[in-house]
């Protein structure tokens, strides 16, 4: 078993995601870190992909090819990632929104990524606005059978919500966290008030208070180019890259006492015992230091 | 925390010119950063630089000159005492005043703003010549430990003859011929990094020939030459690798709060700093704090005045946000006074003592409607004058119609007067008057508007109805009585399960369930003990309450879920409570 710095065996049996692949020129090599380590990874011309760790090709990693990206493991990874069914839906428009690199820890941006109460400050005008700030009664459930945190019924007034809305409406949001470092969240589409736009962030953890955050949209979208649809939700994360920056401990403290939540912060709350009762150390402060 | 302890425990972190109106610098002392904001009342405070919500930084927190508002969820902390004041989540909810950020003791001299890290470290700042007006140099950051800084800084001269006349811990003071002519502070950031900051002494203010300007211009460069030199010698240093220092917050705030919380009871002790005739027949009591800082009052919020006469009465806060060297009051004289309001007004006098609950706040101002309206009667002006003067600070839509028998009586006319256009007067009109008026003012209710009442009781009966025939949703329709006018009746005899306590009480006919339920060992938070303020209110589990109050609405009193233990009885044999 070779040794890494990042020594939670948790996060080491995660798939991580690398890169975009339709980013990712084929045939030739690239590199990037995750966990610390420098990692090599290509897409050979006859298909596939492959990962390993700089300066040691003969002993490849696994990868995975999944929501058009690239995913690796340092450990041993359970067989398939959690699945996301809508983005195989053949009228979806699915596509890499943006690669983002953040001076915070992964389950920082996770909260970021579940937050609604924040809309009003920090997307002023899109995603809320004052002063239409109340965060309703919303369901948090841990599924057992699933392993993962989910929030439904989470509602809030949206001036613009996605780059296909012209008025503000209420919204709908549901937000799942299928993996520590990884949150998929559903919208009602402003094309198909039937139908739910995906956003999913898949966080690349560089080291413990850096990641690359990348950003898939599944979305119902007829009328906009690609660019528009990026431009927007690239907007929206340029919004929170300065909060997350300034947040402080940039690991995400598990304590329960190390921070303030309010009722509003109940899917946040479920999340850091959800990561606590799995014993993940990396990213986070542990509990009981 | 560093591996520098000085013997001092107070340094300078920022240069008054730092805290400049309605910024936030961000200063670093020992290890620890933080927020440094000056208020529009001129008041410095030094906190920790981080929201004790999620932990992002105060630094770049908006300064709106009364309150910090974070940049992630808008909460406001309150100048002076940093208590959260305002949750945009949760509006209905009055934040519990131990959401507090944590705050440093402060003291602005020679140009500088200076803190301490320890808690009631008395002041033992060095005492630094006073001839003339002290000229703070722009600071310098070194990277390097403070002690070596020190140590470069002894020859310092600048070409200006300066000699080093004395020193002291991190401190360096230079004469030039026989006067003092610069003092040094190198104020220890961290175990890497200083801050050198010096003060001029006797530089006049006008001075043909030495200009200020040149003099700090020649300083700023003499210092940079110091700091190229201490780092180039050192060479890079590898910033200590600090785990991150978090206090651990109480129990209490840690858990996810409940629905509602009540006030909690405590005392003040305050000094009538002014008293004055704030309209006719209303006397306005300025109260500030015998030491320290007094608790900030949301507005809404109302404290229990105990009077030297044993009456103990609640008057509304008139205070503006971030207002919080004293409590301001305004108390009509009660024809038919039972000590009260009498005895404010003839026996209390500027400079006596009395004894303040902490506020409590019971009619919330929630800040997330479109339009607010908010209609006064008489004194009942107070609680509503406060959320006027909140609204438009925040600049969010409102008015404030305030009826009143004469331009006399109006009261605060001079917080009126910054209020401008939103006030609107009404003035000497009869009960029928009255009623048609206030149909004017509720006609079209439409959704984002919500309104607060707070006057004489037939005034809010009224007002009530008028906004009923007018579509108005209840929950829209906030309102605050005085007092309960009702005949309470208090003959019926029942049990009382407290289900969280494991206790059953029997409540005998004359006695109150608040009576019954603190006999059997149940603390429970009170003011008015009359149904009109809301601080002792109790969740029903079980059970056919008869309300008897004044602060619960229509749809509230029919669904039975909440009573005031005060004055509610009891329909039904027995009645299950949260307590």
């Amino acid at each position: 078993m070779p040794t890494f710095l990042c020594t939670d065996p948790v996060v080491l049996n995660l798939w991580h995601p690398l890169a975009a692949i339709a980013e990712t020129a084929p045939g030739r090599d690239h590199t990037t870190t995750l966990l610390e380590e420098q990692i090599a990874y290509a897409l050979p011309p006859d298909g596939g992909a492959r990962a390993w760790r700089q300066g040691a090709p003969q002993h490849p990693l696994p990868t995975l090819v999944r929501y058009g990206y690239l995913w690796t493991s340092l450990g041993t990874p359970p067989e398939d990632l959690f699945s996301i069914p809508e983005y195989d839906e053949p009228d979806r428009r699915n596509m890499n929104a943006s690669t983002i690199g953040v001076h915070v820890s992964a389950p920082r941006a996770i909260e970021n990524f579940l937050d609604m109460a924040h809309f009003p400050f920090v997307h002023t005008d899109v995603l809320g606005s004052e002063p239409h700030t109340e965060v309703v009664e919303y369901g948090v459930d841990v599924s057992a059978e699933r392993d993962e945190v989910r929030a439904t019924r989470c509602r809030m007034f949206q001036p613009k919500a996605s780059a296909s809305s012209a008025d503000g409406a209420e919204v709908e949001y549901v937000y799942r966290v299928p993996h520590p470092y990884c949150s998929v969240l559903y919208k009602t589409s402003g094309d198909d008030p039937d139908r739910q736009d995906v956003i999913a962030v898949f966080l690349q953890p560089v080291d413990q208070e850096h990641v690359r955050a990348h950003l898939l949209l599944s979305v119902l979208d007829a009328a906009h180019e690609d660019k528009e649809i990026r431009n927007f939700q690239q907007s929206i994360f340029g919004q929170d890259k300065p909060i997350l920056e300034n947040q402080f401990p940039k690991r995400l403290p598990l304590d329960p006492r190390s921070e303030t939540p309010i009722r509003a912060d109940k899917s946040a709350v479920a999340y850091r015992r959800w990561l606590s009762g799995k014993g993940i150390t990396y990213g986070v402060i542990p509990a009981g230091r | 925390m560093t591996s520098i302890q000085p013997g001092r425990a107070w340094h300078p972190v920022a240069s008054s010119g730092d805290a400049v109106v309605r910024h936030v610098f961000q200063g670093r002392l020992l290890g620890r950063e933080l927020a440094v904001w000056r208020a529009d009342d001129g008041y410095v405070n030094v906190w920790e630089n981080r929201c004790l919500h999620r932990g992002v930084r105060l630094s770049i927190a908006v300064n709106d000159g009364r309150e910090l508002k974070c940049q992630y969820h808008g909460w406001r902390y309150s100048n002076r005492t940093a208590e959260c004041t305002y949750i945009p989540a949760h509006p209905a909810d009055a934040p519990a005043r131990t959401i507090c950020n944590r705050t440093f003791a402060v003291v602005e001299r020679h140009g500088l703003v200076w803190t301490t890290l320890e808690l009631d470290r008395p002041e033992d700042l060095p005492v630094l010549p006073d001839d003339g007006r002290p000229l703070a140099l722009r600071p310098i950051t070194v990277a390097a430990p403070a002690a070596q800084v020190v140590d470069a800084l002894r020859s310092y001269d600048a070409g200006e003859d300066l000699r080093l006349a004395a020193e002291a811990e991190l401190l360096l003071r230079f004469d030039r011929g026989t006067a003092p002519g610069l003092t040094i502070l190198v104020q220890p950031s961290d175990a890497t990094t200083s801050v050198v900051r010096g003060v001029l002494h006797g530089v006049a203010v006008v001075d043909r020939d030495r200009p200020p300007l040149d003099l700090l211009r020649l300083h700023n460069r003499a210092l940079n030459r110091v700091r190229a030199r201490v780092e180039s010698d050192l060479g890079p240093l590898q910033a200590e690798q600090q785990e991150p220092e978090l206090e651990l917050l109480s129990e209490e705030l840690a858990e996810l709060p409940p629905l509602s919380r009540p006030g909690r009871s405590a005392s003040l002790r305050v000094r009538v700093e002014r008293k004055w005739p704030a309209g006719a027949d209303v006397a306005g009591f300025a109260l500030a704090p015998l030491a320290g800082h007094l608790p900030a009052a949301q507005p809404g919020a109302h404290v229990d005045v105990h009077l030297p006469n044993g009456c103990v009465r609640q008057y509304s806060v008139v205070n503006a946000p971030g207002e919080g060297d004293r409590y301001v009051l305004g108390v009509k004289r009660e024809p038919d006074s039972q000590g009260g309001s009498s005895c404010l007004h003839d026996v209390v006098r500027e400079g006596d003592v009395l004894a303040v609950s902490e506020p409590r706040n019971n009619f919330p101002l929630r800040r997330d409607a479109e339009h607010t309206l908010l209609v006064a009667g008489g004194i009942g002006a107070t609680p509503l004058l406060a959320m006027a003067q909140t609204l438009a600070h925040h600049g969010l839509d409102h008015e404030l119609h305030y009826f009143a028998q004469t331009e006399d009586h109006l009261a605060f006319r001079d917080r009126l007067a910054t209020l401008g256009g939103s006030v609107r007067r009404h003035l000497g009109l009869d009960v029928a008057a009255t009623k048609a008026r206030l149909g004017e003012i509720l006609a079209g209710y439409a959704p984002g508007r919500q309104v607060y009442l707070c006057g004489p009781g037939p005034m809010i009966e009224a007002a009530r109805e008028v906004a009923a025939q007018c579509g108005w949703p209840v929950e829209k329709v906030h309102f605050e009585y005085f007092k309960n006018a009702q005949e309470i009746d208090k003959e019926s005899s029942f049990e009382v399960a407290l289900a969280r306590s494991c206790l059953t009480v029997k409540v005998l006919a004359g006695q109150t369930i608040l009576e019954a339920v603190r006999e059997a060992g149940v603390a429970m938070p009170s003011s008015c003990e009359q149904g009109a303020c809301g601080t002792c209110l109790a969740r029903v589990i079980e059970g056919e309450p008869i309300h008897q109050d004044v602060y619960l609405n229509d749809a509230e009193k029919a669904s039975g879920e909440a009573i005031m233990t005060c004055v509610s009885r009891s329909a039904s044999p027995r009645l299950v409570l949260d307590l």
